[in-house]
């Protein structure tokens, strides 16, 4: 990553390599996708049944969002490759400060 | 195409910074706009003063000395400490990491203008309405409550400036993960490239929660809204929440880039290697991880509860342990090393002592119990200003004569130095050192003027005569920067003679693209090595070839002035009678998303400084 920056780009790009990467990745991403649609029918499918209630529903579809937004950051935004480490660091970093925030919003202010 | 070396007229000159994207000289204009707010907010700061002179004065009414503080402290902190930090990261951390420009000269263009825009925006308060009075951190149940349109600037104001704040704080991040010269791994970059690191992670977390309290104030004050309004269903407490936590790390945001230009000025100006450099980068980033942790001491009188209480004065605590990593560090720096007393190593020795003295303090204000008897008193105003001041400020000053070779090619002299020093540290002193006792005894903050007889008379007059020899020191300096641009003594790349980073190979001050080629760094303080090894510059890393380099723009301009347009009609529309608040709007944020259509749709793909130009000019000395 700090090379960059250099001025002469790198010729050498082993396409061979690259092409059979690509299709592994491929695979990955249409695995994931049926995935997330089978959680959104889920989802669905909680709201619409009329056994749960609402302390059921809404826990669930959130950690149901939540597993989404893991698979759409890692398999589709590529959060899973190399050189990752510093988005993956800021946003575990942002997510703890969300969750410090929240949970004290919770306890000392509204309850 | 390059204009490198063309003589220029005025207008040409003023149009190139209009349009500038080079970070060398957005530094220069991030100096001259946060000076400037500096000297209004100094001059704030000394009505202040002369109100406070005497008991039942009158100099100004208590109406005016609610909007001079409020003003002053607003100013200092957005208008005037951030900026000139910024002034200092982007002259100096792209040299230090070996990159020709941050990582999106557009944007650090744009974060310049937004800034300076909201600022004008907040200090066209004293002449269009009035000031913001419900100081600067304007607690909502005071200023929702407050007629006029002085809050509406504040909210306005900062918000425009924030979103500068947070552009630049995010550009910083990018340039640092990814523009270091080859060989510059994490574990070598300088302290203080390593302090803008985290400030900047920092601006973006910390940024956020002010957005958000800021929009909520806006829609409460000026459309209807009622998130603060505790009649209406609302929580006036929310309002703290979010501006403490954001209002912590921000003291964080300014204290670290100050160590960072600490930590430099002693490893020069003692010829040492910085002693315990990791243990420098751990603490700092420690002390950015708990900055977070401990937003709520600010209101312990709030009634968080006693358990709440606790958890956060004991992460309050927590913070004096880092940071005593770092004044050890300094202090063993300096252990053995050969000392030379140059006027930012006077600056940064005396930060040693009376920022400890602020930590000492603050250690006390942390412990819940005890703050219930030093809250709104002048015990915090001595605090907060020996921390600001005798951290901050100190780091600003040390950090304009260290680096105004490198921004400015000349040397401000140092016997003028060293009389703004002695001038300043006195008065320093003497305006705060008496404000711990003011409030022991009892004298509240922000109320505009005493009553004789309380035993606060003479104190009050020592801390008025302090703030005038402050003012003084500042004179003195502000002669100084005349007399050197006057006289405009060219200086080498390496003036204090021991510049220990990547900053010092270069020029004074550097040519536009900085690096001819980017340079091989070895090791930790990469230009010391090479001299070590008696070598007259860096390394090249790569061959000689063409540059690229970015146009400059008047777009970051434009969007900025269309935000600051749209600032008055949201302001105003809720008067009684007003037609033209919306359309004036609706106008000013189509221009904004105009201009910003137009910089995505027209192709701007820069332009290259050919190799055989980078040749011809090899004799002047810039081999990097």
């Amino acid at each position: 990553m700090a090379n960059g920056q250099l001025n002469s780009g790198n010729p050498r790009v082993d396409i061979e390599y690259r092409r059979k990467k690509n299709a592994e990745e491929m695979k990955h991403q249409v695995i994931t996708f049926a995935l997330m649609i089978f959680l959104t029918l889920i989802a669905f499918v909680a709201v619409a049944y009329e056994g749960f209630t609402g302390w059921f529903i809404v826990p669930f579809i959130l950690l149901l969002a939540v597993v989404q937004v893991i698979f759409q950051l890692f398999y589709f935004m590529h959060m899973s490759h190399d050189g990752h480490e510093a988005p993956k660091l800021f946003m575990y970093t942002g997510v703890l400060i969300a969750f410090v925030t929240i949970l004290c919003y919770t306890t000392i202010i509204w309850w | 195409m390059s204009t490198n070396a063309q003589k220029r007229g005025f207008g040409a000159t003023i149009w190139d910074y209009l349009t500038t994207v080079d970070h060398k000289k957005i530094a220069h204009l991030y100096l001259i706009a946060g000076g400037l707010f500096f000297l209004i907010g100094g001059l704030e700061a000394l009505f202040i003063r002369i109100q406070l002179l005497k008991p039942n004065n009158d100099f100004v009414s208590a109406g005016l000395f609610n909007e001079l503080l409020t003003m002053h402290g607003t100013t200092m902190i957005f208008l005037a400490a951030m900026p000139l930090v910024f002034a200092f990261m982007n002259a100096v951390m792209p040299l230090q990491i070996g990159a020709r420009d941050v990582a999106f000269p557009f944007l650090n263009s744009l974060g310049f203008w937004l800034f300076l825009f909201g600022g004008l925006f907040l200090n066209l308060s004293w002449f269009l309405d009035a000031a913001p009075n419900a100081g600067w951190t304007s607690y909502a149940s005071l200023s929702i409550a407050q007629t006029g349109h002085g809050i509406d600037f504040y909210a306005l104001g900062l918000q425009i400036a924030g979103l500068g704040t947070l552009i630049g704080g995010i550009n910083f991040l990018v340039t640092i993960i990814n523009m270091r010269a080859p060989g510059m791994t994490y574990m070598r970059m300088p302290m203080f490239t390593w302090t803008t690191f985290v400030v900047s992670a920092l601006i973006l977390f910390a940024f956020p929660p002010l957005t958000v309290g800021l929009f909520l104030m806006t829609f409460d004050r000026m459309f209807g809204a009622n998130f603060f309004d505790a009649a209406m269903g609302g929580n006036t407490i929310i309002w703290e929440h979010f501006f403490w936590i954001f209002g912590h790390p921000e003291v964080y945001i300014l204290i670290l880039p100050a160590f960072g230009i600490f930590s430099e000025i002693f490893a020069i100006f003692s010829r040492k290697r910085l002693f315990g450099y990791s243990s420098m980068v751990f603490a700092t980033v420690l002390i950015g991880f708990l900055g977070f942790m401990v937003w709520a001491h600010h209101m312990f009188t709030t009634g968080l509860g006693p358990i709440a209480n606790s958890i956060f004065a004991v992460a309050t605590m927590a913070i004096a342990v880092p940071t005593g990593i770092k004044i050890f560090n300094w202090l063993f720096t300096m252990w053995g090393g050969s000392i030379r007393f140059t006027t930012p190593m006077l600056w940064a020795v005396a930060f040693i002592p009376s920022f400890l003295m602020g930590g000492v303090t603050g250690v006390m204000l942390g412990s819940a119990a005890q703050d219930y008897q030093y809250h709104d008193t002048y015990f915090v105003v001595a605090h907060f200003h020996y921390v600001i001041v005798g951290g901050v400020v100190f780091a600003l000053f040390a950090g304009a004569h260290l680096y105004w070779p490198k921004m400015f090619g000349t040397m401000l002299n140092e016997v003028l130095g060293k009389i703004t020093f002695v001038l300043f540290f006195v008065g320093f002193h003497m305006t705060f050192f008496i404000q711990h006792f003011l409030g022991l005894w009892g004298m509240p903050r922000r109320v505009f003027t005493y009553l004789p007889g309380q035993g606060f008379e003479t104190s009050n007059v020592v801390s008025s005569i302090g703030a005038f020899l402050m003012a003084a020191g500042v004179i003195v300096l502000l002669i100084n920067v005349v007399i050197t641009s006057v006289k405009n003594e060219k200086v080498g790349n390496d003036p204090w003679g021991d510049g220990r980073t990547l900053e010092w190979a270069l020029s004074s001050p550097p040519p536009y693209y900085n690096f001819k080629q980017l340079p091989l760094v070895r090791g930790l303080d990469a230009y010391w090595i090479e001299k070590m090894e008696g070598k007259k510059g860096m390394t090249p890393a790569e061959p000689l070839g063409d540059i690229h380099m970015p146009n400059n723009s008047f777009i970051p301009f434009l969007i900025s002035l269309g935000l600051f347009i749209a600032a008055f009609g949201a302001m105003y529309h809720g008067d009684e009678g007003n037609t033209w608040g919306i359309p004036v709007l609706i106008f000013g944020l189509l221009f904004t998303l105009g201009s910003m259509f137009v910089r995505s749709i027209k192709d701007d793909h820069g332009y290259h400084i050919p190799k055989e130009e980078l040749i011809d000019d090899n004799d002047k000395g810039v081999k990097a």
